[in-house]
């Protein structure tokens, strides 16, 4: 129960944030939407033993953040949530992997490189999707996705799914409520509900679904979902992603801290 | 079972993306062509349904823990598979957006492995098998609970083979098939369990709807075939296009590379490493430096060989630390400065 009121919450949060009109808020949602995937391609591009080359594309998430004023705490709470999976995978590499290397005077096994290689990317690729929903709002993604010519079907239908989303889980919430003041102290549904509870939640999900569509045909529903109109890319927009894209090619191909530190310590020398 | 961006290799995420947009593109001509406008709402409804049922913990007999189901096999039965396979598509896409479960590069991989195998493998093969004959309670128990385990078995070892191939964890192949595959046995129990339960009660209540499901819009033997044969197609032709493409950067054909090879290596090409390697000599600060030794030239040069274990000397390992620190203060200093400004012109503007 706690479990689908989080949900609902963490939904409804990064709706809000979404409805901001920051500089990032305001760009155009393909060319976020573009800037993201080729950020997920680059960060998930390295290779396992790689740690230096990633820290550069930590620029990524700080200015949008930092541009979009998004509260950072909600957004790095979800980020630890994900990552007992990643861990349970990414933990098992050190067991395989013995092979020692000196880092600074110290034995490292490489197994725990490649484990903090991978919480890295996992970080920065979760990071990445959060911040295009939470500056762009499912409703423009939608438009973003009609402009790349994903059929309206699906798009139309995604869109439906995430609206309902919140009706149906505070309608599972009630029901769970009800089932739990009259089953106490009982961890979870019991097998002689099964089937009742699950169902009768699906047929009413069967008889909403037919309410709302005599709904929609009431208001002139023939198949078609109306988003607006497409905003207009601008110079701007198409700067924003031709720049990030230069930057995530060049984080790409030069171990950017390696520059920086060589530069300094041979300095120092 | 959600592949994670982090586990998976450009190559792995995007043939799986372009195998997954193939069934997908043939579901819509398949639902265009024979639905009613009537089951878009219900596609929409059901999908926010097992978004919302997944929270349901139901109690397992004999064991005091309780498991929750993933909903392909149930959607795919009272949907049809074509309707069910873009519902959990669509499901799939919203948390990983929402809720970073599964990244947006391995979104296709995970629509594969939990909406493919049930939708059409599971579905059309197994419980469309034993329905044939009509509907029984005893037959919806042993359809749904055998569709369901082998559906999840497959999509277990989906996931098995494309975290492999995208060469991001150390797990042995066997060992980690012995990881996944008895776990998901146990939870494809479950889920076969709970979908045959609540079938069996549609089934009492409404048999319309399933047989609405059931009835000629559901696969005939030939459309099958055909969605089999175009995937195969369609996942050869970008494998073997994308690795090509991928060739000169074999992140992801790491681990086949080993396997055939028995290097991660490959031999330095000319052409763009060359033009690379020749740019970081002139753009390399300081030119007697620990990293213009040859065996480090290739670890600090572009992406091709990063896979190879760099010959990392002290001094290198040194100025790596450094300049690490450094991008990273570089990184926030960028985000406070941001920030710190932003504050100066509010105040300014207020």
């Amino acid at each position: 129960m706690a479990n689908i009121m989080n949900s609902l919450y963490n939904m409804r949060l990064l709706d809000d944030l979404a409805r901001q009109e920051t500089v990032i808020h305001k760009l155009h949602p393909l060319m976020k939407l573009l800037t993201t995937v080729s950020y997920l391609t680059v960060v998930v591009s390295f290779g396992r033993y790689e740690i230096g080359g990633l820290l550069p594309l930590l620029l990524y998430p700080v200015i949008v953040f930092t541009l979009a004023e998004l509260p950072v705490k909600p957004i790095l709470l979800r980020i630890l949530l994900v990552s007992p999976f990643i861990i349970g995978i990414g933990i098992l590499n050190p067991f395989f992997d013995h092979q020692v290397y000196l880092l600074g005077g110290r034995e490292i096994s490489r197994g725990w490189i490649t484990f903090l290689s991978i919480l890295l990317k996992s970080g920065l690729t979760v990071t990445a999707a959060l911040l295009l929903i939470a500056t762009t709002g499912m409703d423009r993604l939608a438009g973003a996705l009609r402009m790349l010519k994903i059929p309206r079907i699906f798009v139309l239908q995604l869109l439906l799914t995430y609206r309902y989303i919140s009706v149906l889980m505070e309608e599972v919430a009630r029901t769970l409520r009800a089932y739990s003041l009259r089953a106490p102290r009982q961890k979870g549904v019991h097998r002689s509900a099964w089937g009742s509870l699950a169902g009768q939640l699906i047929l009413r999900t069967f008889d909403r679904a037919q309410r709302i569509y005599e709904a929609m045909c009431l208001r002139g529903f023939t198949g078609e979902y109306h988003t607006g109109g497409f905003k207009e890319i601008r110079v701007w927009d198409l700067s924003y992603f031709i720049g990030w894209v230069f930057f995530f090619a060049v984080a790409r191909m030069y171990n950017i801290p390696m520059l920086i530190g060589s530069l300094i310590t041979g300095v120092i020398r | 079972m959600h592949m994670a961006d982090a586990l998976i290799s450009p190559l792995v995420g995007g043939t799986m993306w372009v195998a997954t947009a193939g069934v997908a593109a043939y579901s819509i001509k398949k639902i265009q062509s024979e639905m009613d406008e009537k089951k878009i709402p219900l596609m929409g409804v059901m999908g926010a349904f097992i978004f919302a049922s997944q929270m349901i913990n139901f109690t397992i007999p004999a064991t005091g823990s309780s498991g929750h189901i993933g909903g392909g096999l149930l959607l795919a039965i009272l949907l049809g598979p074509y309707a069910g396979f873009l519902t959990i598509a669509s499901v799939l896409t919203i948390q990983a957006l929402f809720f970073a479960d599964g990244g947006l590069l391995a979104l296709g991989s995970n629509v594969f492995n939990m909406g493919f195998f049930s939708c059409f493998i599971a579905y059309p093969l197994i419980y469309k098998g034993f329905m044939g004959r009509g509907y029984t309670t005893k037959r919806i128990f042993f359809a749904s609970i055998l569709a369901a385990i082998i559906g999840l078995q497959m999509g277990a070892f989906g996931v098995v083979l494309e975290t492999l191939f995208s060469g991001k964890t150390e797990l042995p192949f066997g060992t980690f098939v012995l990881l996944m595959q008895p776990i998901h046995l146990a939870i494809g129990a479950v889920e076969g369990l709970v979908t045959a339960a609540v079938v069996t009660y549609i089934w009492n209540a409404r048999p319309e709807i399933l047989e609405g499901a059931a009835s000629g819009r559901a696969l005939s033997n030939v459309s099958i075939k055909k969605v089999a044969a175009g995937l195969i197609a369609i996942t050869l032709i970008t494998g073997v296009g994308l690795s090509w493409f991928a060739s000169s950067n074999p992140d992801g054909l790491e681990w086949a590379m080993i396997k055939t090879a028995g290097t991660a290596e490959l031999e330095a090409p000319d052409g763009l490493h060359q033009q690379l390697s020749d740019l970081q000599t002139k753009t390399a600060f300081l030119p007697d430096y620990s990293f213009k030794t040859p065996e480090d030239e290739t670890e600090l040069g572009a992406g091709e060989e990063e896979e190879a274990w760099p010959a990392i000397s002290g001094g290198t390992s040194t100025s790596g630390i450094v300049g690490g620190g450094l991008t990273l203060a570089l990184a926030v200093l960028v985000g406070v400065g941001i920030s710190s400004l932003k504050r100066r012109k509010y105040g300014a503007n207020s």
